[in-house]
């Protein structure tokens, strides 16, 4: 058999709003079966990837493609789904007809009840959308996303609001899902829901791809330890040309030093130098992401474009 | 297949066959519109009212004259008819920015349902849902016994009256997109209402001052009104006809137009 098809490709994408290029350029595979994690904040460009890749809009230039075909074509065919966080719902029809009225657009699916019964709304099934709780509306969005069997299943923010349990459960049968195939691109903000379940991190800031891989790879790259000292008139530029030193941040007496090698930092600082109260940090995932995707200084520009398309 | 992951051809899934039209579809959004209790009140039963305290007294048996084949009565009822189908298409219209704004619009893009199948779908439930309010008011027209006319008037003017009626399902598009929310059927009922007092459906435009009679002929209600009726009365004049066409082409541009602007929301 051949290789089997990639699920999600993109190359050289980019997508202008006006003057304001939201995505700038972006290179991307995702292979059938992957729990890929898209991960950065607020107006770094996921939206407008992810509505480029639902053909919902056409790139500006560059490349989509789903399992190989256009993504309107294979939305046509039922193999694309995704679950929105709001919205989405008609609040006059009840929960069965909602299912009902989706399903009578597909060609393959499975019967009403048995798409009720596995999203566990059965009980509700003759109930108004309006009278749903928010937890009830998105089960019914997951029931309607997974009617088709979709190959490839986009999701925001899929657990905001959610309780721990309800998390896992979810979880566990995103994974169970992926194991026959469907690949899921989920877009978060939460770098532990991304750390956690996704086989890959794709992290992107400013509408660009800034790193790609697992989550101990994603926590690498931006790997070493910050060393902080009181030192008064710090000779930073001594500090700079000490080799693995990124980065020095001086607040008032107290000197950051992000190095890779900590250790000749201390040991330089405690023997050549003034400084004392020395403490050493270790960065976590956290600071690999304010590192890779810059937010520190973040710029509006892209902001203010992702909050008028969302 | 060696590789623990099984794969997913595409080529096995079919696309639905027109464009995902579907009778459960247009059958569950007719439901949607019966289930609508304000919607049922205005377009069915206050105009089927109206016919009875304007066109069913003793009033009503009058011939319309000048040797013209039917009674005060039909011609009530026919105006009433149009009152009832342009307020139910409208509401029709209006729901389809309304569901824009709930974002299901969004929701079915992400279906296999051509954007084409979709007006299609709401302009046949516009389609139904007139039709059944100009049924309803000739029905109870019929079973009052009141109008007089002969019968393939009533069928033409019946088709005519379902006929204009779509122009104000364009008008509910447009209206639906220009004052966003849940209840535009607050703007279009009074709105509609008026419209129609001056376009001659509720009082004669004989009745009016000139003035008045002027300003009514360059209002949406008056050109379809006299297009409705010009079965029974035997007369259409030119500018009515105009007024019937360009209203509906305002109306079905504008509706366009605010489509077309807010396709950057999907």
């Amino acid at each position: 058999m051949s290789q089997p098809l990639t699920a999600v490709s993109l190359s050289g994408v980019t997508k202008d709003f006006g003057r304001v290029r939201a995505v700038r350029g972006v290179d991307l595979e995702l292979q059938q079966g992957e729990v890929v994690a898209f991960l950065g904040p607020n107006g770094a460009g996921k939206t407008t990837t992810i509505d480029m890749i639902l053909g919902l809009s056409k790139p500006t230039s560059g490349e989509v493609r789903v399992l190989g075909i256009e993504p309107r074509a294979a939305i046509a065919r039922g193999l694309v789904a995704a679950v929105m966080q709001t919205g989405g719902l008609l609040k006059d029809l009840t929960v069965r007809e909602t299912v009902e009225y989706t399903r009578s657009l597909f060609v393959d699916t499975k019967p009403t009840d048995e798409v009720l019964a596995t999203a566990g709304i059965t009980e509700i099934a003759d109930r108004k959308v309006a009278k749903c709780s928010g937890g009830e509306q998105q089960r019914l969005r997951f029931a309607m996303a997974l009617l088709s069997d979709p190959a490839l299943l986009l999701l925001d923010e899929p657990t905001t609001g959610m309780d721990v349990e309800g998390r896992r459960a979810f979880w566990q049968s995103i994974r169970q899902d992926a194991k026959k195939g469907r690949t899921v691109l989920f877009a978060t903000h939460y770098l532990e829901e991304a750390d956690q379940y996704a086989d890959r991190i794709v992290l992107v800031s400013h509408g660009t791809i800034v790193a790609d891989g697992t989550g101990s790879q994603i926590k690498s790259l931006a790997s070493g330890r910050v060393v902080r000292v009181t030192w008064e008139n710090a000779d930073t530029e001594a500090i700079t040309r000490l080799g693995g030193v990124d980065d020095v941040e001086v607040r008032g007496d107290q000197v950051y030093i992000h190095a890779k090698d900590s250790d000749t930092v201390a040991k330089y600082l405690l023997t050549q130098t003034s400084a004392r109260d020395l403490e050493i940090t270790a960065k976590g995932l956290e600071d690999a992401f304010l590192s890779l995707t810059g937010t520190t200084d973040s710029t509006d520009s892209t902001h203010s474009t992702e909050g008028a398309q969302s | 297949m060696s590789t623990a992951v099984s794969t997913i051809d595409p080529t096995a899934r079919r696309v639905p066959p027109l464009g995902g039209f579907n009778l459960t579809m247009l059958g569950i959004e007719i439901k949607r519109m019966l289930r609508n209790r304000r919607t049922i009140v205005f377009a069915l039963i206050f105009p089927t009212a109206m016919f009875f305290v304007f066109g069913s007294g003793s009033g009503g048996n009058e011939p319309l004259g000048g040797g013209l084949k039917g009674n005060v009565s039909a011609y009530v009822m026919v105006s009433m008819a149009l009152y009832g189908g342009a307020l139910i298409a409208a509401s029709g219209g209006a729901m389809v920015a309304t569901e824009r704004a709930l974002g299901w619009s969004r929701q079915l893009r992400l279906t296999p349902l051509n954007p084409v199948a979709y007006i299609v779908v709401k302009a046949l439930v516009a389609l139904t849902m007139a039709g059944l309010a100009v049924v309803v008011v000739n029905v109870v027209g019929a079973l009052k016994g009141t109008p007089s006319m002969p019968t393939d008037t009533w069928i033409y003017c019946a088709l005519l009256t379902l006929l204009c009626t779509m122009t104000f399902a364009a008008l509910g598009v447009f209206i639906g997109y220009l004052v966003p929310g849940e209840n535009v059927m607050q703007f279009l009922g009074p709105g509609l209402a008026l419209l129609s007092l001056l376009g001659g459906l509720f009082i004669p435009l004989t009745q009016y001052t000139d003035s008045i009679r002027m300003i009514a002929y360059w209002t949406p209600m008056y050109g379809v009104a006299e297009v409705s009726r010009a079965p029974l009365t035997h007369e259409l004049p030119w500018y009515a006809v105009v007024n019937a066409v360009g209203w509906l082409a305002i109306f079905v541009l504008g509706a366009a137009w605010r489509m077309s602007k807010d396709t950057q929301r999907v």
